[in-house]
């Protein structure tokens, strides 16, 4: 979170929305730790990361619905997924990704 | 996670106050969030005080332990984040080494600090990108330090009348890691002369020296990302002298 600070902050001095993407659990042999987190902001930018770049297009799909519907939701990844084929881990593993939207006033 | 909870963990992150959070992921709380910074100050509830309980107690436990997890909790699924103070990278002797170990550190998210007594080591120009510079002595450089269990500390003044009152502070303490520079020799006659002075082998032990893992290089840079794979290799518990086998088996 601490490299994520000082990001999060110049989107919310341009007025972005921010969607916060953490991994909650892993299982298998995955890129990034548990915990691991990643923002994306309301036009689409991304930073830090989740996996090894293997989920994060849809993750920022993701977020950005987040955004729009202010509810949060809880993403499975892994190679039995059936979007395995564009959206799978290819090392095999499984995540699954916990987005919220960051900050929000209500 | 509302703002406000945003902005107490921004807060305890910035004023390096360890700190932990509890998510709920199911149930009519989903989203909600509760906190905790500096094991007494809780904030935030999922609505049902049996649950609020437990996760409170969980997230005094996260903080000594420190990590990321979900876990089930009165038949809910609650996952755990802490905020700890980074890692802090303590190098004694601001020689050529510690200019690449510095910037290295930095990449991988320490604060860092360098003590020297010689002035002209241990300067803006050659330290810029430092967060901290300290011109004493080792011991009274570190007395200034938090030595925390997440301090790497790196001895790089190649000198006795350094080393040893540094290393008499550094095993009395908590840090993590204690590095020496020196040849297998050098290592030798130290452990030697601390053990003449009633250290025991099993404090000596904390002591890595010759320092970094053995990648055969002896430029400024290659030496520090020695140092700094060993650095990772211990806080990660894996043992310096099987780390880089196991990175070529695994």
């Amino acid at each position: 979170m601490r490299e994520l600070l000082e990001q999060i902050d110049s989107w919310r001095a341009e007025g972005e929305s921010i969607a916060l993407a953490t991994v909650i659990s892993a299982s298998g042999s995955t890129p990034r730790p548990v915990g691991a987190k990643m923002i994306v902001s309301g036009g689409g930018k991304m930073q830090g990361s989740v996996s090894g770049g293997c989920v994060e297009g849809s993750v920022i799909e993701h977020a950005l619905d987040v955004l729009a519907k202010g509810e949060p939701r809880l993403i499975e990844y892994g190679i039995s997924d059936d979007m395995a084929w564009d959206v799978g881990l290819s090392c095999g593993g499984q995540i699954e990704v916990f987005i919220e939207p960051l900050a929000s006033v209500s | 996670m509302k703002a406000d909870t945003y902005a107490a963990i921004r807060a305890a992150i910035q004023a390096s106050i360890p700190a932990a959070t509890a998510t709920c992921l199911s149930g009519d709380a989903e989203g909600q969030v509760m906190f905790l910074r500096a094991s007494d100050s809780f904030d935030g509830s999922f609505g049902d005080p049996a649950l609020d309980q437990a996760v409170r107690a969980r997230l005094l436990e996260k903080l000594d332990e420190g990590g990321a997890g979900a876990e089930e909790l009165e038949g809910v699924r609650v996952f755990f984040d802490s905020y700890l103070p980074p890692p802090h990278l303590v190098v004694i002797g601001a020689v050529h080494t510690a200019i690449p170990l510095v910037s290295i550190a930095r990449i991988m998210g320490f604060d860092t600090t360098v003590i020297d007594a010689r002035g002209v080591f241990a300067t803006e120009e050659r330290f810029p990108h430092s967060d901290d510079l300290i011109e004493a002595w080792p011991d009274e450089g570190l007395a200034e330090i938090n030595l925390h269990h997440g301090v790497a500390a790196v001895i790089l003044a190649h000198d006795e009348k350094f080393e040893d009152p540094a290393l008499d502070v550094l095993l009395k303490s908590e840090v993590g890691y204690i590095g020496a520079i020196g040849s297998r020799k050098t290592s030798q006659e130290r452990l030697e002369r601390l053990k003449a002075r009633g250290y025991t082998d099993e404090q000596l032990a904390r002591i890595h020296g010759p320092v970094g893992l053995n990648l055969g290089g002896r430029a400024p840079e290659e030496v520090a990302i020695s140092i700094m794979a060993e650095i990772v290799a211990v806080r990660n518990g894996v043992d310096p002298a099987r780390a880089l086998a196991t990175a070529k088996s695994a």
